[in-house]
């Protein structure tokens, strides 16, 4: 279930040949927090918003702006969001570079789903706390995606139907008996496809926080937050 | 796909940090501590039909390293048979793949909230059980490294449980007697050199400074001592402040075993937990102790109190033999 080490997001960042795939898994994570900090933080309209989510992380790579983060001091969207607010003090430069960058994200943005999010917010929260908030939000949704992909390719759509009942409808309260029913299979294979899918799901969850972290300290202290669990 | 709803969150969080527990014999009911490598959790055994608790390693230090460590814990504290030590019931792998064990649900109260609402001769009665627990795993070659008012249950009756081992380390150095199975302990709590682990107000400067090859039972004896400090002042320790600074009631003798335990050199400390141990039954009993050297009138004040029935008596005699003197000479 855990993920093995791997090499650092700070090295892979170093590589050119794979700066690509590390910018588009980092912009995957981080384009939502990022957009709602600018609109919340730092007041953005919406088209501004959308271009600065852009054109900083492109600016990231070209600028390699990420190059100086240090494990040791702070965790790393905790860096990513001292720079975002360098960046976004000086916006007009940003948007000069979006037009220069000769990279692109490969990552689809659906600001639309942003833009609702962000009416349906408590207006007591502060930007950073819903920066915090949406990176979790935007770890689950990616695992979830993954999680799903992974299913559709062993066959295995019944297992994350199966899962997404269980676990994430909160509409009602189904039991595996409800489940064995409506899916046609007896009790005792509802209990193994869920703890199946538990097992398969946790390990996305840690291999993409695994995936957006610089060293093993900082991994486990990101699963801490994600989890909610008070680091000693 | 859809955006996940703050409680869709909420429960995909929970899901992940619980443990699975399919398949196996236990259902679980709350959670009852977390730690730096493991949470607690208390669950129903269905078969026995009894609550237990049951230790999960995090899902963050699942890695293989940690597990076989946490496993090996497990089997060196399960060999630490006595009654206040917390006993091991299972160990195993949960269908998520995580290292757990099950221990005995201990219901009480912590050392500290007890000492706040029990007399001195009952605080100084738990801690020879502490010290007689700790004494049996320094004879297996354990020593625990994190003893601490909050690692310590006392039930109803006085029973103390000793709980937390997950820092104690098996020393390199050992007894014969204590050779069997120590081999696997003493690889169960191997900790990186250079590491400090343990709670500060409860730890020996040698343990602060990180120096692991001086860790053994002297380190135990230090937190023995400060606990002692606690029961004694109801605070938690403090190396430049003496016991009777903070409460001049508190009897000399006892904040000499104190200091003693707690010198700041090793050598300086107590021999062993016994020798501890021994001079609190001392101090209880009205005995000479090590740790004080007494004057004459302090002698004769502990004789005096020791002896009060035959001092009484001959009191008793002496006047009146004065009594009969003084009739006599009328």
């Amino acid at each position: 279930m855990f993920p093995p080490t791997r090499i650092s997001l700070i090295q892979k960042l170093q590589d050119t040949r794979q700066r690509q795939e590390v910018l588009d898994t980092l912009f995957e994570l981080y384009w939502m927090p990022v957009y709602k900090y600018l609109r919340m933080k730092w007041s953005k309209n919406e088209e501004d918003a959308k271009d600065l989510t852009q054109s900083f992380f492109l600016r990231s790579v070209e600028k390699n702006f990420f190059s100086g983060y240090n494990p040791e001091k702070a965790r790393f969207r905790t860096f990513l969001r001292t720079c975002l607010d360098g960046f976004a003090a000086n916006d007009l430069k940003a948007q000069n570079a979006t037009k220069r960058g000769g990279q692109a994200l490969h990552v689809t943005i659906d600001f639309k789903t942003a833009e609702n999010e962000l009416k349906e917010l408590q207006t007591l929260e502060t930007p950073e706390k819903t920066f915090e908030k949406d990176w979790i939000r935007s770890v689950f949704r990616i695992s979830l995606e993954k999680f799903a992909r992974e299913c559709e390719q062993k066959g295995k759509e019944n297992v994350y139907r199966i899962f997404e009942r269980y676990e994430m409808d909160s509409h009602e309260d189904i039991s595996y008996k409800d489940l064995a029913l409506e899916f046609a299979v007896p009790v005792s294979q509802i209990t193994n496809y869920l703890s199946d899918a538990r097992r398969q799901f946790r390990r996305t969850v840690l291999e993409t926080l695994r995936d957006s972290t610089a060293s093993d300290e900082e991994f486990r202290s990101e699963v801490r937050s994600l989890l909610g669990i008070e680091v000693e | 796909m859809n955006p996940l709803s703050n409680e869709a969150v909420s429960r995909l969080q929970k899901m992940i940090s619980e443990p699975d527990l399919t398949g196996t014999k236990y259902r679980l009911l709350r959670k009852i501590g977390s730690g730096g490598m493991a949470e607690v959790y208390l669950v129903f055994d269905e078969e026995l039909e009894r609550e237990a608790a049951l230790k999960v390693i995090h899902p963050a230090r699942a890695g293989d390293d940690d597990s076989a460590r946490m496993m090996r814990e497990a089997k060196a504290i399960a060999r630490l048979e006595h009654p206040s030590i917390v006993p091991v019931h299972d160990l195993g792998t949960l269908p998520d793949g995580r290292i757990f064990y099950v221990m005995k649900y201990i219901q009480g109260e912590l050392l500290d909230s007890y000492a706040a609402r029990t007399s001195m001769h009952e605080r100084l009665t738990v801690l020879q059980k502490i010290g007689d627990a700790v004494s049996f795993a320094h004879s297996h070659g354990v020593i625990h490294r994190d003893l601490k008012p909050q690692n310590i249950m006392v039930g109803a009756f006085g029973d103390v449980q000793v709980m937390d081992w997950g820092l104690a380390k098996v020393l390199s150095q050992l007894e014969p007697k204590a050779a069997a199975g120590i081999a696997a302990a003493r690889e169960a709590f191997q900790t990186d050199a250079g590491t400090v682990m343990g709670t500060p107000e409860y730890m020996a400067p040698e343990q602060e400074r990180g120096d692991g090859s001086l860790l053994n039972e002297k380190t135990d004896i230090y937190a023995l001592g400060a606990i002692l400090y606690n029961l004694l002042t109801l605070r938690p320790p403090q190396r430049d402040v003496r016991p009777r600074q903070l409460n001049g009631a508190i009897p000399r003798r006892l904040e000499a075993i104190c200091l003693k335990a707690m010198a700041p050199v090793p050598n300086e400390r107590y021999g062993s937990v016994v020798d501890l141990t021994d001079d609190i039954s001392a101090y209880l009993n009205g005995l000479p102790m090590v740790a004080y050297r007494e004057n004459i009138f302090e002698k004769l004040g502990r004789w005096t109190s020791r002896n009060s029935f035959f001092v009484l008596l001959v009191l008793a005699y002496l006047l009146m033999r004065a009594i009969l003197l003084f009739l006599s000479r009328r």
